[in-house]
């Protein structure tokens, strides 16, 4: 199409740069979250996470040692800041440029790095840029040192540390076990049920299959809160009550509109000589089920797979009515969701990685069988 | 028992389950109630053939009706009575629902979206397809911008979370405003009425990639002749678009409109999680979960109306859908 007159213009350029745009304006927010997950708990809370590659400046306080050696009256204490373990615990990424100090909390930049400052009643003190210090007091300073407080470069140090804590001791790793095990059954046991009515209804003739195939267009739409009462009130009379037993028949119920919609108007596209042929030669609907329609389906039951799987593991809704609400039963959404934003909405480091760690598990999915996923949607809707 | 081996079961039966049922249903049909010979064998597999597409049929018609079917009069009937279900009250959580401000505004609230979301997600999502179409890293483009369709509404709102956060060393937005010298950051979610729109942009985020995805092919289907004589004639790359290309696509944007529609009248997770219902964000789906486990008649009135607003679209997908069966 390059080629034909008039189509090729300074639009070009136009078009290539409003796509770059999209696509890092569309990017930009996932970045966030993933970039957050990897960073110490202090540093999200001083830098934006676009900082991150860089040095953020953070204010920590420390003492200066007491080892004294004199010098005429005066007595000379030297040494590293960092040293101390209350000051090296600022840094766990090590500490960099000390760019100011002070002696007081309320004003911890208040002297540059490296002048010399007069505190009064003869003493001083000076605090270099590499962390070493010289205090000068008339007094033996006996046990206690001099309160410093500087402000320094903490280099950006990324961490694995919210993942150890997310996955080990905040109940993910149960919550990612449940949320499996709601997924696996709940998306394959519909797939056999709805490939033998798609096929009926694509393939033999019967009195009402019009109506029917009417039905499944019309439940498609139906809304899924309707069904939470009058069901969850069956399943505790028949005494599944909540459960995962129940879940899984409720994410079948609910997947199986798109499902049979879905194959069925993918196994009336398939080419009716072969159908045909096969009667003739004399197999019956379920011989020609398994042997020649299941097969050329498989890029529909595909399709099917990725978005129920999709759809029962990013699903909040069935998952808080149809599951109990202890910590031993909760899939990763409720816990997001109920646990972690409402007792931590503060830390931001492992909401970003708890909703890091339910997200990678979907976006494999999707990356690697996009194509199907494609294919399945344009079956749904585009004739 | 640990839960993943009563999965693994529940798999085994369940898929075994099926294969049983269709194996040995069809087994019975052509072996022992109608068989294929004797003096009757015509009638027979005349027989068997008329039962069989309901054999085929019965266990998704089973699951359909109880719990998709059954639902929507079992849930009309409970929504006529009160928090005890032996309390009668008629039409009375309907009345009371119409009298209650908060229902009201979590209808106009649930209108916005309706109306916003669909006509934001099909604009960029057809915008992004005329971009990509022509683009050689096009498909890269359109893959990362469908990525969302992946993410929960839960982890989207988790990562939306950390755009509109209070603090312009977090939120990106207050972030911005910081770089424009506006030293206090806002809580865009807590302002009156505009912190709907703040919701409804991570929902545009999801959907736009479905629409994109669905217009792109739609794009591409365009028969290529029609393009070439516009372009003979003059036409330029705005009119080509505007009064070729989207005339033709227009049923295509119609269906992808009204699945977002539909969609939009059911989320409750962006509302529930960023804001819980707070600040005037209020709509009917994440209402109705306010009186879930409390009060089933008021749950069940409020997902009757979702029905009900649902309902046009419905008929006019079924009437569709029968146009092309037939």
């Amino acid at each position: 199409m390059d080629n034909i007159a008039g189509t090729k213009s300074s639009l070009t350029w136009a078009t290539h740069l409003s796509v770059l745009a999209l696509v890092l304006l569309w990017l930009i927010p996932t970045i966030g979250l993933f970039v957050s997950s990897f960073r110490d708990r202090d540093q999200i809370s001083e830098s934006g996470w676009w900082q991150a590659p860089f040095a953020v400046e953070l204010t920590a306080r420390g003492r200066t040692g007491t080892e004294a050696t004199q010098e005429g009256d005066v007595y000379v204490v030297t040494g590293n800041i960092y040293d101390d373990p209350e000051a090296k615990s600022y840094f766990p990424g090590g500490g960099g440029e000390i760019v100011a100090f002070g002696t007081s909390g309320r004003n911890p930049g208040e002297f540059e790095a490296g002048t010399p400052v007069d505190l009064g009643d003869g003493e001083s003190l000076v605090v270099n840029g590499d962390g070493t210090y010289e205090w000068r007091t008339p007094e033996d300073p006996g046990d206690r040192g001099q309160r410093v407080y500087f402000a320094a470069e903490s280099p950006p140090s990324f961490t694995t540390d919210n993942y150890e804590q997310v996955l080990t001791s905040d109940g993910m790793d149960r919550a990612f076990i449940n949320t499996l095990t709601v997924t696996i059954p709940a998306t394959i046991i519909p797939i056999l049920i709805a490939a033998f009515a798609a096929y009926a209804l694509a393939w033999m003739d019967f009195p009402g299959r019009g109506v029917l195939i009417a039905v499944v267009v019309g439940l498609l739409v139906v809304p899924l809160q309707l069904a939470l009462v009058p069901m969850l009130n069956l399943h505790n009379r028949i005494g599944i009550g909540q459960s995962f037993m129940g879940i899984w028949f409720a994410h079948t119920a609910f997947g199986m509109p798109l499902a049979v919609y879905l194959l069925r108007n993918y196994m009336v596209g398939l080419p009716r000589d072969i159908i045909e042929s096969a009667k003739v030669d004399g197999a019956t609907d379920f011989e020609l089920f398994i042997r020649i329609v299941l097969p050329l389906s498989l890029p529909a039951l595909a399709a099917f797979s990725i978005f129920q799987f999709l759809w029962t593991w990013n699903d909040l809704l069935v998952a808080k009515v149809f599951l109990p609400s202890d910590d031993a039963s909760k899939v990763m959404t409720v816990k997001i969701a109920d646990d972690l934003l409402g007792s931590r909405g503060g830390d931001w480091g492992i909401l970003a990685t708890a909703a890091f760690v339910s997200i990678a598990v979907p976006l494999i999915v999707f990356f690697s069988m996009q194509r199907f996923l494609v294919r399945g949607l344009l079956a749904g809707s585009v004739k | 028992m640990p839960i993943i081996v009563q999965g693994l079961i529940t798999i085994l039966v369940g898929v075994g389950g099926c294969v049983g049922y269709f194996y040995l249903s069809n087994l019975a049909l052509d072996k022992v109630i109608f068989p294929a010979k004797g003096e009757n064998i015509g009638r027979n597999i005349n027989r068997a053939n008329a039962v069989r597409p309901w054999l085929f049929l019965f266990p998704a018609i089973f699951v359909l009706g109880l719990y998709l079917v059954y639902p929507v009069v079992g849930s009309f009937w409970r929504s006529l009575f009160g928090r005890n279900p032996n309390d009668f009250v008629g039409f009375g959580n309907y009345v009371s629902l119409a009298q209650s401000p908060d229902f009201r505004i979590s209808f106009f609230n649930n209108f916005l979206w309706a109306i916003v979301v669909p006509a934001a997600s099909t604009f960029l999502g057809l915008l992004v397809a005329q971009l990509t179409d022509k683009l050689s890293w096009g498909n890269i483009a359109k893959s990362l911008i469908f990525m969302p369709m992946a993410i929960s509404f839960v982890g989207a709102s988790l990562i939306w979370k950390f755009v509109y956060a209070n603090d312009a060393d977090i939120g990106l937005i207050n972030a911005v405003r910081a770089m424009f010298g506006f030293d206090n950051p806002i809580d865009v979610l807590q302002i009156p009425f505009w912190n709907n729109f703040f919701l409804m942009v991570i929902l545009i985020w999801i959907q736009t990639g479905f629409a994109m995805v669905i217009l792109s092919a739609a794009l591409r289907g365009i028969p290529e002749e029609t393009i070439e004589a516009a372009i003979l004639d003059g036409a330029n790359p705005w009119q080509l678009f505007f009064k070729i290309k989207v005339p033709q696509i227009m049923a295509t944007i119609v269906v992808v409109w009204t699945t977002i529609t539909i969609l939009v009248l059911k989320v409750f997770d962006i509302v529930y999680t960023m804001t819980g219902g707070n600040f005037g964000t209020e709509i009917l789906p994440s209402y109705m979960m306010d009186f879930m486990f409390r009060d089933d008649g008021r749950a069940t009135a409020i997902a009757f109306v979702i029905m009900l607003v649902v309902l046009p679209v419905m008929v006019w997908n079924i009437i569709e859908a029968r146009k092309e069966t037939r």
